[in-house]
């Protein structure tokens, strides 16, 4: 039972009798700051829930408990930088899935309103040693605001980083919607009978495209409208969260998979002057050159998933990774919405399946910690161990990305976190099952 | 539409995979590998293939003649991965018209040219149960296939194995029972069952029929033996599967996820004298592993699939280690074209969640998928004398860092991960030729490339 240590920790921390439970000394631990060299042997001061002390051989200072290290490893709490965590518990329940609202255009809707802080999602997750995640809206064109928040509170209030991380837009795409019984028995031929003609297809982007563009301009006339408008008159709800997206302060997260949309996101965020991040960009090896020049980060989704075409080569997801990051493109993983078996758990397992095709590790582990952040914004407060940082912190046994290795206590803004939880439950009740 | 479907496929085909004749092959060395028997501990050392057989194992042994010798130096051996739950090659899934589909069988529809072969082979997998969905009460008949990629449907059967047939519990067969799901084709009607009960009823009445249908033929049988002319009973398809199962020549995989439809089919199997050879998925099996494990059920799982369905709410990734702790013989599965390329990764994840040994997690998908099967005696551990489907790793297999460079399949060559590489330049070019030649010389004119095709998932 490899983890009767980590529940006696847990109960040992919990029990520990200082009066700020989220103050603290770590020492003799691996420190992986991430921001620079590991630090064999190292030490983090944690007061408030902030990194004040990160060194060598620290001297613990008297009021702050001591936790030993001594033969584990410390990271920065991981983040998975695209995921619906929060907002469905059960895929096939309707009742508990809040991603997808009714309406093409939804830029006001905050995807943190419907953060469930009692999911049981987020204590199965934390327990694999990722702390914060940008949870996502999913629908038609605009779905709504993405919010990046850290996997433990008490209250969304509390869980909530940046509840407006950026505005989630899917670029329009040529094809029909899938779904019918003909694409879902893999009868290719059937299948294109049942999606009509390219010219259909073709006809509804371009009606989506002109809609998207119009939304945007009318969004534009609004802006500039406003301060003339009388006093008192009613706000529209939708253009108002449109604004910083339209100056450029709030990014706009465009799912676009294909070459073709990804050349579409590019030249639709020159022809708005918006700021955008690409979303699940399976294609975005082909379009490296384009999207290094327009500066843009992308957010990968999962590598363990099927190449896109059939005579892809077969590893085309795992490579992509190490194409961008020789690209010089800035990159992080997320495990996306719509993915019904994967979860935010395997996180790290997703950025190891880049590693053995081909990524630098030390560049696997920026892309679930330190690029995520910076991505949204936030590279200031978490993914790396860092003076005036956020206390998210991991406590491992062993490398993350490895599946075996056990992350022995996670800390969410110096707070150590449940290490228990619904699954763990169930294991501890029925192991111990009578013969 | 459909030709031209067939068409694409087989340029597919011609693209990524070497269509090899399967002519004798060389006999091939591995030497200074670490070597994962799985039934007989690790060995630092070298094993011989020859003649689609392991020939020899040990720390060393002689080249014969004419080896190709592979330097294993820093390399890992395990046998060929097998997978207990597959539907790739499959054309058609789901029978859904009816609850009892046990006429159907799924060896009629397997695409020999599906790619999701090769990424298999690429995954290490060299052997796959392949069955219908689950929209079945009693599904379609299985088959057991290796993975000989460029062959035929035929030829990738694996020869000698029990057949099989799929029973389904629990939401999915069900689902057809509401209106509002309708069946598939999309027509909104409502097919019995609605509720468990009503599958365990379904299931039931099926074996009556079976064991009356069975008893007709026994008594024509007897009269006909004696030499009295009788006129023999209407052969029925539907119930000589069903009879197969009575009579213990065809294994039982029954799709299955709460405890208590679990019970539910340990009590019918029981009743009618019959035994469940897997519960596939049976991600609540840790709640009733005492009950599986004195029927004499396996179990087929997923590592740490949850969450997607309500059934599926308690599911745990400790499943898989209870079920062994409790004495079930247990594998891992795919049930998923994607999650059957990382097989090695999924079994890693028992030795932290539940603390299986090493071996015990690469049994989970070797060895003990081979016993469930029947097929032990053949695959699933690297013996002398058992079929030479090999793996070599570049690292160890539980090592997420890790893959696969090479497989053998009857120690003929189905996946060389250099090869892969060095050969796509060759098949890209080739590839635009044979579009130039498909749109009559008009242009690039290359064909709107068609998204993989996406299955309803069977979970």
């Amino acid at each position: 039972m490899r983890f009767l240590p980590v529940l006696s920790m847990a109960a040992a921390l919990a029990t520990a009798a200082f009066a700020a439970d989220d103050s603290f000394i770590i020492k003799g631990a691996t420190v992986h700051t991430i921001a620079g060299a590991d630090i064999a042997n190292g030490s983090v001061i944690v007061r408030n829930g902030k990194i004040m002390g990160v060194g060598k051989n620290l001297a613990s200072p008297k009021d702050l408990k001591v936790i030993d290290g001594k033969g584990l490893h410390l990271y920065p709490g991981m983040i998975d930088a695209g995921t619906e965590i929060g907002l469905v518990e059960i895929n096939s329940v309707r009742e508990t899935e809040d991603t997808s609202e009714i309406g093409k255009f939804n830029p006001h809707l905050v995807a943190l309103t419907a953060v469930n802080p009692e999911s049981e999602h987020f204590p199965v997750t934390r327990f694999n040693g990722i702390t914060s995640a940008l949870t996502m809206p999913s629908g038609q064109l605009i779905s709504g605001q993405a919010s990046l928040i850290h996997l433990d509170g008490w209250t969304t209030d509390e869980m909530g980083i940046k509840p407006r991380a950026g505005m989630h837009l899917r670029m329009p795409v040529i094809a029909m919607p899938r779904g019918n019984a003909a694409v879902d028995s893999g009868d290719l031929g059937q299948a294109l009978i049942a999606r009509g003609s390219f010219t259909e297809a073709k006809r509804a982007f371009d009606k989506e495209m002109l809609d998207l563009n119009e939304f945007f301009e009318s969004a534009r006339r609004y802006m500039l409208t406003r301060s003339a408008m009388p006093p008192g008159t009613k706000p529209d709800l939708k253009l108002e969260a449109m604004i910083p997206v339209l100056e450029g302060k709030e990014p706009v997260l465009i799912t676009a998979v294909r070459e073709r949309e990804i050349r579409d996101a590019l030249a639709f965020a020159d022809k708005q002057k918006i700021k955008i991040i690409l979303c699940d960009s399976q294609e975005a090896y082909k379009v490296t050159k384009e999207i290094k020049e327009h500066n843009v980060p992308v957010i990968l989704g999962p590598m363990l998933a099927l190449p896109l075409n059939e005579d892809n080569p077969y590893e085309q997801q795992y490579t992509t990774p190490a194409e961008l990051q020789k690209a010089g493109i800035l990159f992080a993983i997320g495990t996306l919405e719509g993915k019904a078996n994967l979860s935010s758990r395997n996180l790290p397992y997703q950025a190891a399946q880049a590693v053995a095709f081909g990524l630098p590790h030390d560049e696997a582990i920026k892309a679930i910690t330190k690029n995520a952040a910076i991505i949204w914004g936030v590279g200031d407060q978490i993914g790396t161990i860092e003076e005036g940082k956020w206390a998210d912190l991991i406590l491992t046994d062993g490398d993350p990305l490895e599946a075996q290795t056990t992350v022995k206590q996670v800390f969410v803004k110096g707070k150590s976190s449940d290490m228990d939880n619904k699954q763990r439950k169930l294991y501890e009740k029925y192991i111990n099952r009578p013969k | 539409m459909r030709s031209g479907s067939m068409k694409f496929r087989r340029l597919v085909l011609m693209m990524t995979g070497a269509v090899t004749a399967l002519a004798a092959d060389q006999p091939v060395l591995i030497q200074n590998a670490t070597i994962l028997t799985i039934t007989n501990g690790t060995i630092k050392g070298s094993i011989l293939l020859r003649d689609g057989k392991i020939a020899a194992i040990g720390e060393k042994v002689m080249a014969p003649a004419g080896a190709k010798i592979i330097d294993g130096a820093g390399k890992f051996v395990m046998p060929g991965i097998i997978d207990c739950h597959s539907h790739i090659m499959a054309e058609a899934i789901n029978e859904g018209s009816v609850s009892v589909s046990s006429m159907v069988g799924i060896s009629d529809v397997l695409n020999p040219e599906d790619i999701g072969i090769y990424r298999a082979l690429a995954g290490g997998v060299t052997t796959a149960n392949i069955l219908h969905g689950s929209a079945n009460s009693i599904g379609g008949k299985t088959v057991v296939m290796k993975m000989r990629w460029g062959t035929n449907a035929e030829t990738m059967k694996f020869e000698g194995a029990m057949p099989g047939i799929k029973f389904a519990l629990g939401e999915n067969p069900k689902r057809a029972g509401s209106a509002a799901q309708g069946a598939p084709g999309g027509a909104a009607t409502v097919r019995y069952p609605a509720t468990r009960m009503g599958v365990e009823d379904v299931i039931r009445e099926a074996f009556n029929d079976a064991k009356e249908y069975k008893a007709k033929w026994a008594a024509y049988n007897g009269k006909a033996a004696k030499g009295e002319i009788v006129i023999p009973p209407a052969k029925d398809l539907k119930f000589e599967a069903l009879a197969e199962v009575l009579d213990g020549t065809r294994l039982v995989h029954a799709h299955c996820y709460r405890q208590d439809e679990i019970l539910m089919l340990i009590h019918v199997a029981d009743d009618y004298g019959f035994n469940i050879r897997t519960f596939q998925h049976v991600l609540e099996g840790y709640k009733v592993a005492k009950e599986i494990a004195a029927h004499g059920g396996g179990a087929s799982t997923f590592a740490d699939w949850w969450a997607y369905k309500m059934e599926a709410q308690d599911a745990i990734p400790y499943n898989a280690a209870i079920l062994v702790r409790k004495g079930v013989l247990t594998s891992l599965n795919s049930d998923d074209a994607e999650l059957m390329r990382h097989l090695d990764k999924e079994a890693a994840k028992t030795v932290k969640y539940g603390g299986l040994t090493e071996t015990e997690a690469l049994s989970l998908i070797t060895i003990n998928p081979a016993k469930q099967l029947m097929i032990d005696k053949r695959v699933g551990s690297l013996e002398v004398g058992k079929d030479a489907d090999v793996l070599l790793y570049d690292g160890h297999p539980l090592s997420n860092f890790s893959k696969v460079e090479r497989v053998w399949i009857d120690g003929h060559d189905y996946f060389d991960r250099a090869e892969d590489i060095s050969s796509r330049t060759k098949k890209e070019l080739e590839k635009k030729a044979l579009i130039q030649k498909a749109s009559g010389g008009r242009g690039p004119g290359a064909p709107a490339t068609l998204p993989a095709a996406q299955r309803v998932p069977n979970q």
